[in-house]
């Protein structure tokens, strides 16, 4: 947790990426031949409507009429009273349209590929979140959707599965590998590959080749935005600590990236400790991982050692990925964040005392985030402030928590 | 002179067209990689890929997956390969071998310990599926043990980066006859000809067209253009059910050997 910078630290943290997508030794661009040319043209692409302002104010137009932004800072009261130690602060991300922050992303890529002239999107999808996210783009735009899903995640998300249908998008099962999240991440590439010509692949998380570590960034990147102003306008100062749930990384990137710069901001990252790190059953590429290539790019793995990935394990689906985005492995390697396990049972018990002490029902993935607060809470003064996103609402996961209790719904 | 030039060079002085089969190590038996590559030599192989099998093999089909999967299951490793090269190279010191995979088992191996054994087990050249030319300088350690690097080419690279790779290129430069994953079924021959022509006409390594050739029939039509072709999933599909050392090799060159003869004209 405290291990001294192993590589410089940075003057400017917003200076990262560098021109050919890399923060410090991680990113890249470690793809096939066939699709450099068609992510120099998103490269392009979204270099140019970055700076566009006709493009930035739809993208801020949506975010509010459509998503329902800002969220609320809302001070878990009654939690931080429970545990006795310092204040939790949550950023609601749970309240925007469709459940997660994940709107934030698929927005913004929705309107590039739009800018593009493409008029079929594909995504991958763990927990099901990005996968409705995309779809419900896809039906406001008017576009095609095809999601590929692990077919172990669709079996653990049902309900999104039919969410998805529901809003007019394909559901492609995957079946190779370990069934989840990576694996579909390797069948929307094959995808990719195969229709360059009029695809655009909706890349849910702060991974993959260049530009999409930076590009799907800096579309949530309004929620660090919108929860520092908060902080400086509701409690006149920035919050000691901030802690969010690390599995790709794009809620946690979100709201780090505005706090980067501010050095007494302590972050945290909660990552997927499943059954406990030493028991091999988890998903903690950060905390238990070593550097390696995947999906595009050079970052913090977990793999054997021959190179080959191993699969992970998370009560999450969300979480449940044996990679991270590489500004992540960037912020742990200069010492900028610390990333820490939660086990599915710290996140468990986090869930439940959120939903029973503030009336809140967080995401699986989000509890873990909700846990590492808990945590520090008990370690710091009660003056002290904790900003915790709570990156998605836990409605999709009520079927898997009841099964792991051993709670059959139809006998309630 | 290294193993590919030579090959290239003896075929350029006979008028011959390479021929290139993919096969996955450890696939379909571990034990039979050696006698597989021998049997593809027989055949009428001139240059053998030997497929480094890899958890997730991104810019592959089914065909490619699911033998990488059941080499996986295998338990075959960077180790096992690397000593199977060894072997081969007991009774054949002239067949190039040529391994292809993906980054990660090669910087997890360590890039300068792989690119030593690899060359010290009497590999020529390796190709790096995800290891694009941006990347280049992460396997500087291969070309410096005398590996060659053999880099991809595709319908969708740019004349900037196609001017790149001729630049780079060493062995020979691996044209991806179409955007696609390896085994798919949708090669025309007719659109690759003029492309592959045109960085023939630039390139200083000989240009081999992999990716939707299947039999002697598709074989015979890339070989009027190109100067090697590449067979993968077709092979490593025909191998998949065989279940012992004799049976795969039968199979081997039963499958190769016309296609051997359709190139030559026979």
């Amino acid at each position: 947790m405290n291990d001294a910078p192993r590589i410089p630290v940075p003057a400017d943290y917003h200076a990262f990426p560098d021109a050919h997508g890399r923060f410090g030794p991680y990113g890249g661009t470690f793809v096939a031949e066939t699709l450099i040319a068609p992510l120099e043209e998103l490269t392009a692409a979204y270099t140019r409507l970055r700076d566009d302002p006709d493009f930035q104010r739809e993208f801020a137009d949506d975010l509010k009429n459509y998503v329902g932004r800002p969220s609320p800072i809302y001070h878990a009261k009654r939690l931080s009273n429970r545990i006795g130690g310092a204040q939790i602060l949550i950023k609601r991300e749970d309240l925007n349209h469709t459940g997660a922050h994940k709107i934030n992303n698929t927005i913004g890529q929705a309107l590039v590929a739009r800018a593009m002239g493409k008029r079929r999107i594909i995504a991958e999808t763990g927990a099901g979140q990005h996968g409705v996210a995309t779809a419900t783009v896809c039906a406001r735009f008017g576009m095609r959707c095809v999601v590929y899903m692990g077919a172990v995640d669709i079996e653990r998300q049902k309900i999104n599965v039919y969410r998805m249908k529901l809003l007019g998008a394909e559901v492609v099962p995957v079946t190779s590998g370990s069934q989840t999240l990576k694996d579909a991440l390797n069948e929307a590439l094959r995808d990719w590959v195969t229709n360059v010509a009029d695809t655009f692949y909706i890349i849910g998380t702060v991974a993959g080749p260049h530009p999409y570590p930076m590009m799907v960034r800096d579309f949530n990147a309004v929620v660090g935005r919108e929860a520092r102003a908060q902080m400086l306008e509701q409690y006149g100062r920035l919050p000691d600590v901030l802690t969010a749930c690390v599995g790709g990384g794009s809620n946690a990137m979100g709201l780090f990236h505005a706090f980067l710069n501010d050095r007494g901001v302590r972050i945290v990252g909660a990552e997927a400790a499943g059954e406990g790190i030493t028991t091999g059953h988890h998903a903690a590429s950060l905390a238990a991982g070593r550097p390696g290539v995947l999906h595009g790019n050079r970052t913090y793995v977990l793999c054997d050692d021959d190179g080959q990935i191993t699969e992970t394990h998370s009560v999450s689906a969300g979480l449940d990925y044996p990679g991270v985005g590489p500004e992540h492995a960037f912020l742990k390697d200069t010492g900028r964040a610390e990333y820490v396990g939660v086990t599915d049972d710290e996140a468990l018990a986090a869930f439940h005392l959120l939903c029973e002490t503030e009336g809140i029902l967080p995401a699986l993935e989000s509890s873990h985030a909700v846990a590492q607060a808990i945590k520090l809470a008990r370690e710091l003064p009660k003056d002290k402030l904790i900003l915790c996103n709570l990156s998605g609402r836990g409605d999709k996961d009520v079927h898997t928590i009841a099964q792991r209790e051993q709670i059959t719904l139809q006998k309630l | 002179m290294n193993r590919i030039d030579a090959r290239f060079s003896d075929l350029r002085a006979s008028g011959g067209t390479a021929l290139i089969p993919f096969i996955t190590a450890g696939d379909p038996l571990p034990d039979a990689t050696v006698a597989l590559m021998h049997a593809l030599v027989e055949a009428g192989a001139d240059v053998i890929e030997l497929g480094v099998p890899f958890s997730d093999p991104m810019a592959d089909g089914p065909v490619i997956q699911h033998a990488d999967e059941r080499a996986l299951r295998n338990r075959v490793g960077t180790a096992d390969i690397l000593q199977w090269v060894r072997e081969f190279r007991e009774c054949d010191s002239e067949t190039p071998v040529v391994l292809m995979g993906y980054l990660n088992p090669i910087e997890i191996h360590g890039i300068e310990r792989f690119a030593r054994e690899a060359a010290d087990a009497g590999v020529d050249g390796v190709l790096v599926v995800d290891c694009p030319i941006e990347e280049d300088a992460t396997l500087q350690p291969l070309r410096d043990a005398g590996l060659q690097r053999i880099l991809l080419v595709a319908p969708t690279t740019s004349d900037v980066r196609l001017a790149r790779a001729i630049d780079a290129a060493e062995g020979y430069l691996y044209y991806v006859s179409f955007a696609g994953i390896t085994g798919a079924a949708k090669l025309s021959t007719a659109d690759i000809a003029q492309r592959v022509a045109a960085i023939r006409a630039g390139a200083k390594v000989p240009v081999a067209v992999g990716f939707g050739i299947k039999d002697a029939q598709s074989a015979k039509a890339v070989a009027a253009f190109a100067d090697a072709v590449v067979i993968g999933s077709a092979l490593v599909g025909a191998l998949a059910g065989a279940v012992t050392s004799d049976e795969v090799c039968r199979g081997a060159h039963g499958f190769l050997a016309p296609i051997r003869g359709a190139l030559d004209g026979r």
